[in-house]
């Protein structure tokens, strides 16, 4: 009670400052501010975000939100990004965590409202070069607040060589580690084969790896073929390359950060780093359903999971730097933001956030871009 | 004079019901199977027509979802694109290999058991062979993980790699010897129930007209052994080419109609999956036409 009685005042003191700022928003319906709990959300999440203490009991950030709002949190396991789309789709949840190839299909569909992001006090504590994104944001309008990030870095064996840096030793046939190579299986790995051809053919003119038109994206398609002869795995489940990692019969690929420390625990001997001429990552992002049926514990879940305690415990369980700068000396591994590069704002300069390819070209141009649908379509051949 | 009553009376206690039917025994048979029947029509058939028919539908781009729109789009992207038919002709040689594999390991498995076998060690020889049945698909796939594993000279391998120095690696002869471990027992009972069927006096003829062994076996027990080989080879042939699993198990990167099936459903564009399907549903229909011919249904 008490807790919704500060932010009743907040909200108010939000809409007087909106008000007076005369800022608009899209009009498709942000709350403009916070009312009584409803007793109970219905969230969509990846698997490890919304943790009650029953996967390990030392593992809980829901028990003592649910205490405090008197809101009972019922979550739904999304497994892909396509899944929970459609259950957003359904009406039937509140909120969801939402990988970039989702963000925008769920704000063009109309399955996701404008956040209020006053309504959220821990918002201003995020990060800034995560806020108002093209994979959260529409026309300046937060579309959600970030639940946190990470990079697809570049993993190595260190007895294979020199450490690599480039991404030139991912695709050329002369690599030094061709015949053990590791690429993430998924259709949104074509942007990776895009920073590529940003770097050694600039004349293609990518300026957006999820913004090709039809000659660059064929380039890519081109570049991935010839990649084929020196790919030896395409991993979908993370412990498939982690188990590549430890047997040593993969010394280089593309990775997370959590699958190289889960195989350096297991006497792996790698290191990570990331490729100097950029690399893709990716952030998720809480959103409202716009046909949410409590969306006052909504707004709450999602000030709750971006607090500076939540987000650190949750950062740390699942492997990923987290969207709050506060929540760094919150970790009970003091390194762990320096694991991940939370607040370094250089080393996510160059990182291109998966985001969904639309036909309507994510970099602005006039021309047509070519959808996900077609990714999807030029990965399955690619891999038939 | 009691008995006569109790009789009377029995009859009279029978139910309407049971007199109903047996004065209409067709009547009673039919609701006797309509429930198995109706089952069989509707979710069986029903659901591999609806399967067959949403190959036809479009897909809405943005949603994910099939549309009303009928179209022949993912029929034609199937069937004539190139990297799809080798993926077809690849998935069709696999299943054939594993086949001739566990035909060519059950012949004389199969005859030595039946045949020369003495009665203990033909039980437990048949135990052993149906033993793994019970250890789970992903148990056994794992284990052949494990012995196939190639490692490199910065990590340990396998078993293979460790005993002889050298292992396939993974790729498409560890799928082969995979699935050909995993359904030799399928392949293996319907032969050596073809076995026990042959009569020894048979046999015992073919000698005393003067064939040799080579010749017996190709002109005796060949012929009669073809419908329970045939059996055998539906198993192995249709679990094979369907199989996707082990592919991404001991597989590495190769990939078979079960994993383009899968990756193009949860893209999701369920159309196209499911005209993906037609592929398997086509060539199973040519083999099971096939081995019919060969009398495979007579003794399955």
């Amino acid at each position: 009670m008490k807790f919704v009685k500060r932010n009743l005042t907040l909200a108010c003191a939000g809409v007087l400052a909106l008000a007076a700022c005369g800022g608009g928003d899209s009009g498709s319906g942000s709350m403009d501010k916070l009312g009584d709990g409803e007793g109970a959300v219905n969230l969509v999440a990846w698997a490890g975000y919304v943790e009650d203490g029953s996967t390990d009991p030392a593992v809980d950030w829901v028990t003592g939100f649910e205490a405090e709002t008197g809101c009972q949190v019922n979550v739904k396991i999304g497994n892909t990004s396509d899944e929970m789309v459609e259950l957003m789709q359904s009406g039937e949840y509140d909120a969801v965590s939402a990988s970039g190839d989702a963000t925008l299909r769920l704000i063009a569909g109309g399955d996701v409202a404008p956040v209020n992001t006053d309504l959220i006090p821990n918002y201003a504590d995020v990060f800034d070069d995560l806020k108002n994104k093209l994979w959260n944001s529409k026309d300046g309008v937060a579309y959600g607040v970030p639940h946190g990030r990470g990079a697809n870095v570049l993993v190595y064996n260190t007895e294979a060589g020199a450490a690599p840096d480039s991404i030139t030793d991912m695709f050329e046939s002369d690599s030094p580690y061709a015949g053990k190579i590791s690429v993430y299986d998924s259709p949104i790995y074509i942007a990776d084969a895009a920073i590529y051809l940003m770097a050694t053919q600039p004349d293609l003119g990518i300026t957006n790896p999820y913004a090709l038109d039809q000659k660059q994206f064929d380039a890519a398609i081109a570049a991935l073929e010839s990649q084929k002869s020196i790919v030896s795995q395409y991993w979908a489940l993370y412990t498939d390359q982690q188990a590549s990692l430890e047997a040593g019969s993969v010394t280089l690929g593309t990775s997370w950060q959590v699958i190289v420390n889960l195989a350096t625990a297991n006497g792996a001997k790698i290191a990570a780093t990331k490729t100097k001429e950029g690399a893709t990552g990716w952030s998720d992002t809480w959103m409202i359903s716009s046909k949410a049926k409590h969306p006052n514990c909504a707004y709450m879940w999602l000030n709750h999971i971006i607090s500076p305690q939540a987000n650190a415990a949750v950062a740390e369980w699942f492997g990923e730097a987290p969207s709050n700068s506060k929540s760094c000396e919150l970790t009970a591994d003091k390194n762990h933001c320096t694991t991940y590069h939370a607040g370094e704002t250089d080393y996510w300069s160059d990182v291109w956030y998966w985001t969904t390819p639309t036909a309507e070209c994510l970099d602005g141009r006039e021309v047509e871009c070519v959808p996900y649908t077609e990714w999807v379509n030029a990965w399955n051949k690619l891999r038939a | 004079m009691s008995s006569v009553n109790s009789n009377n009376r029995a009859k009279r206690t029978s139910s309407s019901l049971s007199r109903f039917v047996q004065k209409h025994p067709r009547l009673g048979l039919g609701a006797l199977l309509s429930g198995p029947i109706l089952w069989l029509l509707v979710v069986y058939v029903g659901s591999l027509v609806l399967l067959v028919v949403s190959a036809f539908f479009g897909l809405d781009e943005f949603t994910g979802k099939a549309t009303s729109e009928l179209t022949l789009r993912n029929l034609d992207e199937v069937v004539t694109e190139n990297a799809y038919q080798m993926l077809v002709l690849r998935s069709i040689g696999i299943a054939s290999a594993v086949t001739l594999i566990c035909f060519a390991f059950s012949m004389p498995v199969g005859f030595y058991i039946s045949k020369l076998a003495k009665s203990w060690t033909k039980r437990g020889l048949v135990v052993a062979i149906l033993l793994p049945l019970w250890a789970g698909y992903l148990v056994k796939a794992f284990a052949l993980r494990a012995i196939f594993e190639p490692g490199s000279e910065f990590g340990t391998g396998g078993f293979l790699k460790n005993t002889i120095g050298w292992s396939p690696g993974f790729g498409y002869l560890a799928v082969i010897i995979t699935l050909a471990y995993l359904w030799f027992p399928y392949m293996f009972l319907p032969i050596y129930a073809g076995f026990e069927r042959l009569p020894e006096s048979l046999i015992d003829a073919s000698s005393d007209l003067g064939a040799g062994s080579i010749r017996t076996f190709f002109s005796v027990m060949m012929p009669i052994l073809v419908p329970s080989i045939a059996a055998g080879s539906i198993f192995t042939f249709s679990l094979s080419l369907g199989d996707y699993i082990t592919v991404k198990i001991v597989g590495g990167k190769s990939q078979m109609i079960g994993n383009i099936i899968e990756r193009t459903l949860l893209a999701p564009n369920q159309p196209l999956a499911a005209a993906f399907t037609l592929w398997p549903i086509s060539i199973m229909v040519v083999y099971l036409l096939v081995m019919a011919r060969l009398g495979a249904f007579k003794n399955l």
